[in-house]
Parts: structure tokens; C-alpha cells; sequence
């Protein structure tokens, strides 16, 4: 049995027809052809799939596609502005905040929902915001400086206007 | 080193080939520079986070004098590549990295011969900026894309040529950034699991429910539309169907239809001490030196055993593959460590010539050993091979990447010395208990993949290989202290019995081995009433080693600790009194393998009978360094990946089955509980270059252990460092 779901992704309206148990992550994955949402556990566990779903961050493995409709979804692919990769995605660069990098779409997107909740987070509540988030080669660390200096550069630059301005190199 | 591998190392001219491009002479199978302004490498090293690729390009970049930015890595593949083995063992920079190096050096000097004759001046007269060739006149509008025509490189490597020192490096020994990360923050494709290939069909395998399971009846499964294959072949059992949902639905309904006889045959968790020690073992010697003449000044023996579970490897992805069987052809899309050992093992258990295989390298996640990788791959071409033409991925199951994957064998060290009334160490005796680390395809001469054993006619995998004793490529490895003792003796007791499929598994047996000898160390330290750091630098006198040890406890503020009364316990066993409030340091020190990189690691902890871990400190000389940060955040993982395994990790199961089969069961460290690590390079430009990514592992795990001992007072010796094992330390205590 399918069923017919509109939902907007990234800022576009798409209709996709999906079996009423498909998971949000298979539609993007399979229907929507995104990579950013990443399988990791099925059970929401470990945050790799995770999506913003109205702004919320969201294991979209477990979230049923039907459920979806008429709801804004934004995945890691959606966060880039003007060309300009998203202050979070360029922190994670200028820090190197990653190994594998398996983790880091969700990891972005919990940051992304973190910075609009408080814009100047400590340590500790970055860390407590990406709780539900694995990574398993360690790369935690690189990840709050990753988070911090996002938010201090969107701070300082006023939103989204610092993506982009720091250099890769370090 | 020999004289052959320390020329080797250096580039001297004259000395021998770097290994890896002695075995695969061609310089165009390691660079060329077919795209304008661009220079192609080619590794048999595979990328999995770990930043080789980036190292490798800086290494080509500085020796060829072209910017970082023109150089690009080829993808890794049986078709293109040098055969370099497996990515493993902390060795890609010192091998490939050594081979590029002169390959890049030998075809620098290919074309500036061919300038030269160009030009009609001495080659001598030549320098090069950023790939183009330069007199003291100026540009001479040659570059090395004008010059490199077809088939120039196509030659094999000459005697070795000298290379640039460390000291006139301006791309390699600097930080760079990885190449591989804009992808992987934008989201792009990049991973296996995002490879689509026209006309792909979607595999999963049902596996059975434990590692004795056999397969007994398959009723006829409820199956979904768009189901092209069920295949079933003894107890392998698989689907082929044209999407992933359909594949997953089609999996479910197998997986209802299928009836298992299960078996006991699985170890008592609760008692993985007895089944160490009284499981069937090969018994070897692994180091031997005697010297009755301090033996017979011991005034002082201490015993103890320290134990480690199976690990497994977790990594974020499931293991994934794809392949296409076509007549008389298969290709293999695989995030397998080694695609060389991984074609001639598919090649063996499908019995056909290797040839007929060819195996593609992409990117998958964080591997730390032995995973789940080639076994995928040959899921997907047992699948493949019911729907010829057509490429089948298959991607394993959470529970599975738990459940399969190869572990880290369970391990037990016992471990006795004798001091002198100076505490001097003089004697020590190390016996170490475990399963084979070397399980991987080929391994002992056997493909070792995991479907082979559940097809019709397959037999169950024999225990795994561990390398020879006296080498350091399994359990054994650094299980010879690094201390100046006198008089010391290591055996290997090597499990026959392989009830849990154990393989590789970052840093083998360095692991448990570093965590028993310096968790033993600040024993005898406290028997000796000398304080940690003293004792070890009392019995070390490799100055490299000595080095890290001091900046790492520089780094803690270790001589500013609070300070603490040690004394020897009544009956003759180390007490170790408790810091106040409940917080302790400790110190763990190893240098990798015993011939690579060193590393010291300390640790303080919050505990009582809950461990909690605030900071690490570390200090490591890896020798010279390619990238810098590329190092830290390798050290700084194996860091973060170690105290997971120290504080958290143990696999479960019952007699017939894994039972740690997701996050809830197999919890690893979270945000929340990592501790804040600060890493720190000493520098040695002069040494040659080491890995970086498992020498942390075993200091780190040693370092938590004394800092718990300093904490509460008391030993734990059974890894992980839980709740219920501090608390069972302290009722025997």
C-alpha cells in the first residue's frame, strides 16, 4: 500500500508516493537521491540520519515518511547559502573536526539546531545538545571547537555572514 | 633497522628501494601527470578518515616542488594500484609514504633529464616551482605536463636517489587540510553507501541467529513486489530485490520463513578467565633473556593477571558492498582494507582465477581493523551472481555489523617481576592467553570469509592466525616491556578454539599487553614506594621514551599533584592509597610495537565506583611528520576510541548468540562522558616517520587504570573499567 506525501525538502515542495511504513530516511536516501542523511543504526540511536523536521533535529530512520507531510525538511545538502557553505559546515572545516566522517551530517545538523535554540552555547551544552550523536573515531573534541567557533563567528559576523570567510587551512 | 632499511628510510643514494617500490617498480603505476596542471598519485593505501591520503599527497607535492592543490589521489583499485597489501598497522606513511617519495623523485629526475636535453644545459642548472622548469634565467615555459609524454614514466624505478631532507621541507611537515572533508561536511557522495550505478538491484543477507546456527527449512516466504532473486545455499541465505525497501521487506519475510537449529557454542561470559586459560593453545616463546646474576638479587616478587573482553570494531556504517557478475568478469565496489588480499581470497573461495575479479576501493566509515568489509563484498557477489549484468548492493544490518564483524580476541596477561631493594626491575615474566589477531581474507592461506562457512559444503573457519610469536603482528604485540630488565621471558599460549570469530582490531594485542605491563608497572612502583613517574624513568633508559614520559607529566602537572603516601601493603601486595576526594592521576607509557612511535598518556579520573574521565594528556614522537594536525587528530582519536574501550566496551553474548548487537547493548563513549584531551607532538625530525593511529590505544587504557587505582585505592584489573568491575575489585579487595 502506498501513499502520497508532500512534504518540502530543502526548500522545494516534492511529492513522493512511499509505502506507509518507509522511513523518512529511505525516501531522501532512495526517492529524493540525498546523501547527507547517512543510515547508521535504524533505530535512532546514533544520529547519522538525523534531519531538521520543522527545525527539529530528527533520527530520520525511525520517522515515518507519511509522517512527513506538509512538514519542512531540511537535510545537511540544504544548509548552504549563497554558494557559501553554512557557518557550522565551515567550522567543521576549520577545525578539522572529523576522521571518517560518517557522522558529521548529523552532527552538523544537531549543531544547526543548537546554534538557532542559543546562539552562544557553552562547552558543556554543545556537548549535551550532541549527546544523541556517535562518533566513533573520536573526533569529539574538534567537534565543540567546531560548534564554538561557529557560533562565535556567527556572533561576530552577524548570522550566516561569517560562512564562508575563514580560510580551510589552520 | 637494517643498514639497507635505515638507507631505505633516508633516501640515501645507493641503498635500497622503499619495499613497497621495489615490489611495484613502475613509476607510472605510483604518479603521472596525464591532466594538465595536475599530478595524479596512486597508493595501495586506502583512505578511511584516518587522513593518509592528504599525508601522502603532501609527501608527493614537497619532492616534487608543486602545489598541494594540483596534486590528486587515484582512486585505490586492483586495476590501477601498487599492491601494497593491506592499509594496516600504523604503516601507510612509512611505506607507501617512502615509496611515493622516491617514485616522485625518480620521475622529477626523469624530467628534468628530459628538459635538460631540451634546454641543452646541465640538469644541475634546473629548479622547479610549482611543476615548472626554472634556469637562473627564469621560466623556461617547460613544465613537467609538457614534458611527461606518453609512456616517459612507463619505466621502472633505478637506484635510489636522494631525496629532500625534513629540514628544507615547505608542504610536507606542515598542517594541512584533509582533502577529503568538504565533501563529507556538504553531504556530497563520497561513501560506498552513496554509490549508484545504472541498473543496480538492491541486495540484504539473512544471517543465522549465532555462530553454530545452521539453516534446517525455509518455508515459502510472504514475499513483496520487486523481489528478483532469493538466494539460498546451505545457510547462506540472501534476497535480490530492485530497491532497498523492497530488499529490506523481501529480508523480513525470509528471515519469518526460515528455521534455524541453534547450538551452544559459546564460551560463559561471566567466565571468560576460565575459558582463556583452559581452552586448547599453542604455547610459544615470544622473548627470552637471562641473567642469574641479577635474577639472584630479587628481593621482591609481585604477580598479577589483567584481563580484556572481545571488543568489537562499531564502526558508524554498516558494512557495505556492491558487484556486478558478469560473464566471466566480476567487479567489486568494497570499503575493504586491502583490495589485493581481498580479490585473491574472492578468487580462492569462488574458486576461479583472480583475474576474472576486479576489486574498487571506496571510501566507507571509520575502520579500525578487520571489519565487516570483505565479507560484504563477497555477500554481494554470491547475490550478484543470481541476477548476472546487473550490480547488487548489499548492506548489512546494524545488529549484524555487531554481531559478525570480526572481534578483537578476549585476552588475559599474567604478568610476575622481581625487584631489587632499589627498585630496580630485574626479572619479568609475561604469559599471554588469546585468540589469533591475523584473521583476515588470505590469512594462513584461507580466504577467512564469513559467507564461505554457511554455504552448502563450507567448512566452519579455522581459528585465526597470529603471527609468529617473536614478531609483534598479534597478540604478542608489545608484550615485551620496553624497561631495562635484566632477566625477562614472554610466552604466547595461542587459543585453538575460535568460538567468537576474532581478526584485527587497532593495535592488537597492544592493547590489553600496555594496559597489564603499566598497570603492573605502578604496582611494583608502589611496592617499590616510589613515586610512578620516577620508577618508570628509573627503568627506562631509551631517551626518546624517556622524553614523553617527562612532557606528558609536564603536561598533567604531575609534580604539582597533591601528594600522596604509598606504602607496601600488610601482606605483601602493593596498597595503593587513595588521593583525596575521590579524583585520581595516572600515567601509562609505550612505545608502538617496540620499534615505532612512543607514546605517554596521563590520565585523571573522577570515581568511586563510577569512573569518570575529566582530561588526558599526551606526548607522542612519531619521528618526522608529514602533517602535523593530521597526527593530533589521530592521536587524539585513538585517544578518545581507547578510553571507550577502557570505561565501556565488552561484547555480549549467551552460548549460542551475540547478544550486544546495538548502541543500548554495545555503548560507546558519548559527548557527554569524553574527556578533554590535550595531545602533544614531540618533535624528532630527525627519526624516520611512524604511524600515528594505534599508539595511543594501550597508554591510554594504562593510564586510566592507575588513575581509577589512584582515585579509589584499588585495582581493577579486568577491562572494561565498569561499575560492577570496580565494584567486584573492591569486595575481593
Amino acid at each position: 500500500m502506498t501513499e502520497s506525501v508532500r512534504v518540502t525538502v530543502n526548500g522545494t515542495a516534492v511529492t513522493v508516493r512511499c509505502a506507509a511504513d518507509a522511513s523518512l530516511l529511505d525516501v531522501l536516501r532512495s526517492d529524493l537521491g540525498l546523501s547527507g542523511p547517512r543510515f547508521g543504526c535504524g533505530s535512532g540511536l546514533c544520529g547519522a540520519c538525523f534531519v531538521l523536521v520543522d527545525g527539529r533535529p530528527t533520527a530520520s530512520c525511525g520517522y515515518p515518511a507519511p509522517a512527513a507531510g506538509g512538514r519542512e525538511i531540511t537535510t545537511v545538502e540544504g544548509l548552504a547559502a549563497g554558494g557559501l557553505l553554512h557557518p557550522v559546515q565551515q567550522a567543521f572545516l576549520d577545525e578539522q573536526a572529523a576522521q571518517c566522517g560518517y557522522c558529521t551530517s548529523g552532527m552538523v545538523i544537531s549543531a544547526v539546531a543548537l546554534l538557532r535554540a542559543r546562539p552562544a552555547p557553552t562547552a558543556a551544552e554543545v556537548r549535551q545538545a550532541l549527546d544523541g550523536n556517535l562518533c566513533r573515531c573520536g573526533a569529539h573534541q574538534r567537534i565543540v571547537r567546531a560548534v564554538l567557533r561557529a557560533a562565535r563567528a556567527a556572533t561576530a559576523g552577524g548570522g550566516t555572514a561569517a560562512a564562508g570567510t575563514a580560510g580551510a587551512a589552520r | 633497522m637494517t643498514a639497507g632499511a635505515a638507507a631505505a628510510a633516508t633516501g640515501r643514494p645507493g641503498g635500497v628501494l622503499p619495499a613497497s617500490l621495489a615490489a611495484n617498480p613502475l613509476l607510472r603505476d605510483w604518479l603521472d601527470f596525464a591532466a594538465d596542471g595536475v599530478v595524479t598519485i596512486r597508493s595501495g593505501k586506502v583512505e578511511f578518515g584516518q587522513g593518509v591520503w592528504t599525508a601522502l599527497a603532501q609527501v608527493a607535492a614537497e619532492e616534487l616542488d608543486v602545489d598541494l592543490a594540483r596534486v590528486r589521489v587515484a582512486p585505490v583499485s586492483t586495476a590501477a594500484s601498487p599492491d601494497e597489501g593491506v592499509t594496516s598497522g600504523s604503516r601507510s606513511v612509512e611505506d607507501s609514504g617512502s615509496a611515493l617519495r622516491q617514485a616522485c623523485a625518480q620521475a622529477r629526475a626523469v624530467l628534468l633529464g628530459a628538459a635538460a636535453a631540451k634546454l641543452g644545459v646541465a640538469e644541475r642548472e634546473l629548479r622547479v616551482r610549482d611543476g615548472r622548469i626554472l634556469t637562473a634565467g627564469g621560466d623556461t615555459g617547460l613544465s613537467y605536463w609538457l614534458l611527461a609524454e606518453p609512456g616517459l614514466l612507463q619505466r621502472p624505478a633505478g637506484p635510489q636517489l636522494p631525496v629532500k631532507s625534513a629540514g628544507a621541507w615547505s608542504v610536507a611537515g606542515r598542517s594541512a587540510p584533509r582533502l577529503d572533508l568538504p565533501d563529507k561536511v556538504a553531504g556530497r557522495p563520497r561513501f560506498l553507501h552513496d554509490l549508484r550505478l545504472p541498473g543496480m538491484a538492491f541486495g540484504r543477507v539473512i544471517r543465522p541467529p549465532g555462530p553454530a546456527a545452521t539453516l534446517t527449512d525455509l518455508a515459502d516466504p510472504d514475499l513483496p513486489p520487486g523481489v528478483l532473486a532469493v538466494v539460498r545455499d546451505g545457510s547462506f541465505l540472501g534476497v535480490v530485490a530492485e530497491s532497498d525497501r523492497a530488499a529490506a521487506a523481501a529480508a523480513a519475510a525470509v528471515a519469518a520463513a526460515a528455521r534455524w537449529a541453534e547450538r551452544d557454542s559459546l564460551p560463559d561470559e561471566d567466565h571468560l578467565r576460565d575459558f582463556l586459560l583452559r581452552a586448547p593453545a599453542e604455547v610459544a616463546a615470544v622473548a627470552r633473556r637471562r641473567d642469574p646474576a641479577a635474577a639472584a638479587r630479587v628481593s621482591r616478587t609481585l604477580a598479577a593477571e589483567y584481563t580484556r573482553p572481545y571488543l568489537a570494531h562499531a564502526s558508524m556504517a554498516p558494512s557495505c558492498a556492491v558487484a556486478r557478475w558478469d560473464e566471466g568478469a566480476v567487479t567489486v565496489w568494497t570499503h575493504s582494507q586491502g583490495v589485493f588480499p581481498l580479490r585473491r581470497a574472492l578468487a580462492d573461495g569462488l574458486a576461479t582465477d583472480p583475474a576474472h575479479i576486479r576489486v574498487n576501493h571506496v571510501e566507507g566509515a571509520g575502520t579500525y581493523g578487520h571489519n565487516g568489509a570483505d565479507d560484504a563484498a563477497l555477500d554481494a557477489v554470491l547475490l550478484a551472481r543470481a541476477v548476472p549484468g546487473r550490480p547488487v548492493r548489499v548492506i548489512w544490518s546494524r545488529e549484524d555489523e555487531l554481531a559478525w564483524s570480526p572481534f578483537g580476541s578476549a585476552m588475559l596477561a599474567r604478568l610476575s617481576a622481581g625487584l631489587d631493594r632499589s627498585g630496580r626491575i630485574l626479572t619479568w615474566r609475561q604469559d599471554v592467553w588469546s585468540g589469533g589477531f591475523d584473521g583476515r581474507p588470505g590469512a594462513g592461506g584461507q580466504p577467512r570469509l564469513l559467507a564461505l562457512g554457511h554455504l552448502a559444503g563450507g567448512r566452519p573457519m579455522a581459528p585465526a592466525p597470529d603471527g609468529p610469536p617473536a614478531g609483534s603482528v598479534g597478540s604478542t604485540r608489545n608484550a615485551v616491556p620496553g624497561y631495562d630488565i635484566p632477566d625477562l621471558e614472554v610466552t604466547r599460549h595461542r587459543l585453538q578454539a575460535m568460538p567468537l570469530r576474532t581478526s584485527a582490531l587497532r593495535s592488537l594485542g597492544a592493547f590489553l599487553n600496555v594496559f597489564a605491563i603499566e598497570s603492573f608497572m605502578d604496582e611494583l612502583a608502589a611496592a617499590a614506594d616510589a613515586d610512578p613517574v620516577a620508577f618508570r624513568l628509573a627503568n627506562l633508559s631509551d631517551p626518546r621514551g624517556r622524553r614523553v614520559i617527562e612532557e606528558a607529566a609536564a603536561l598533567a602537572g604531575w609534580a604539582a599533584r597533591p601528594g600522596r603516601p604509598r606504602g607496601a601493603g600488610a601482606g605483601g601486595g602493593p596498597r595503593e592509597t587513595p588521593r583525596g576526594e575521590g579524583t585520581g592521576l595516572g600515567l601509562g607509557y609505550a612505545r608502538y610495537k617496540g620499534t615505532a612511535g612512543y607514546c605517554a598518556a596521563v590520565a585523571e579520573v573522577e570515581a568511586d565506583t563510577d569512573v569518570r574521565l575529566l582530561r588526558l594528556w599526551l606526548a607522542v614522537d612519531v619521528g618526522r611528520v608529514i602533517n602535523p594536525d593530521g597526527v593530533i587528530n589521530q592521536v587524539e582519536g585513538g585517544a578518545v576510541q581507547s578510553a571507550s574501550w577502557t570505561l565501556r566496551e565488552r561484547v555480549r553474548f549467551s552460548r549460542s548468540r551475540v547478544t550486544s548487537v546495538n548502541w543500548d547493548s554495545y555503548p560507546v563513549l558519548r559527548f557527554s562522558e569524553v574527556p578533554e584531551v590535550t595531545a602533544r607532538l614531540v618533535r624528532a625530525p630527525g627519526e624516520p616517520e611512524t604511524g600515528a593511529g594505534e599508539l595511543a590505544q594501550g597508554p591510554v587504557a594504562a593510564a586510566i587504570g592507575n588513575a581509577v587505582a589512584d582515585a579509589v585505592g584499588v585495582r581493577v584489573r579486568d577491562l572494561p573499567l565498569t561499575r560492577e568491575q570496580v565494584v567486584k575489585a573492591i569486595e575481593a579487595g
